[in-house]
């Protein structure tokens, strides 16, 4: 693993993220909108790759590009009474608009502004691999990991309850 | 500054506010429940980015950015799940998806 970011390669996967996501808010298809959230979820592990975060690339892929994805296809396809229900009429919301205008605008200039604190480009060179990771999350972490099962165990029953069938 | 240069941890963190914006306006704006929850999605996505790139420019030994990227997964899975859970049960009461459709308890 080098001890930089390739330009080129930063370049490419955020114009697939940011595109990913822009098409997703401009399509009118629900479906389409979907699958471009898909593309967007692939991009990001590769941003991740980037970074050498190899786990959490996984991860990505795994939990967001297949499960979320799979569920949000599922309860679309469940809600859609027609096959044109699927393609909804333009919703610019010019208000948000301005507020989100307002809100990305002074976002990115605090990261100028402030970023002038950080070091450029540089970056430190020794990166721990997977084996390291997994060792610490299962040792200095290991009490919030348990926790996040169960947080995960009772969104399960809790989704079950709310979505099931003839039980209220 | 060329476009080939190695890029810092200020280019990531553009990336996810630009992200972050976007899915911000999808979440107001949108009128079906479903493109709602997944801006909600983007959202979480770009503060991951955020997390992991910033761990990664300053302390990559603790891994602690990559650490809470992943709770922040775990959590945000958890919420997609109960979201659609919900969009069911409420599609099975008002055979509908709009928010509009959703304002009992508005003042």
């Amino acid at each position: 693993m080098t001890d930089t970011v390739s330009g080129v390669a930063f370049l490419a996967l955020s114009f697939a993220t940011i595109g990913g996501a822009v098409m997703m808010l401009a399509t009118r298809n629900v479906v389409h909108a979907a699958f471009w959230l898909l593309e967007v979820m692939l991009a990001t592990a590769g941003i991740y790759l980037l970074l050498s975060a190899e786990f959490l690339a996984l991860v990505q892929v795994l939990v967001y590009a297949g499960s979320v994805a799979v569920l949000l296809l599922f309860t679309i396809m469940l809600t859609l009474r027609r096959r044109e229900d699927a393609v909804r009429d333009f919703e610019p919301g010019w208000g948000s608009v301005v507020i989100v205008a307002l809100f990305g605008g002074s976002l990115l200039f605090a990261i100028q502004r402030f970023g002038a604190q950080m070091r450029p480009g540089t970056m430190p060179e020794t990166v721990p691999d997977v084996a390291a990771f997994g060792e610490t999350l299962f040792t200095q972490w290991a009490v919030p990991f348990e926790i996040a099962s169960l947080v995960l165990l009772v969104a399960l029953v809790g989704a079950v309850w709310w979505s099931g069938g003839d039980g209220s | 500054m060329t476009l080939l240069q190695p890029v810092g941890a200020l280019s990531f963190m553009t990336l996810a506010a630009v992200l972050f914006s976007l899915g911000l306006y999808g979440a107001l704006s949108r009128k079906s429940t479903v493109m709602v929850l997944m801006s909600l999605e983007l959202m979480a996505n770009a503060i991951n980015i955020n997390l992991v790139a910033l761990s990664r420019f300053s302390a990559p030994a603790e891994m602690t950015g990559q650490i809470f990227a992943v709770f922040s997964m775990v959590v945000s899975a958890a919420e997609i799940g109960l979201g659609l859970a919900l969009v069911l049960a409420l599609y099975r009461q008002r055979k509908t998806v709009e928010v509009d459709a959703m304002q009992e308890l508005k003042g």
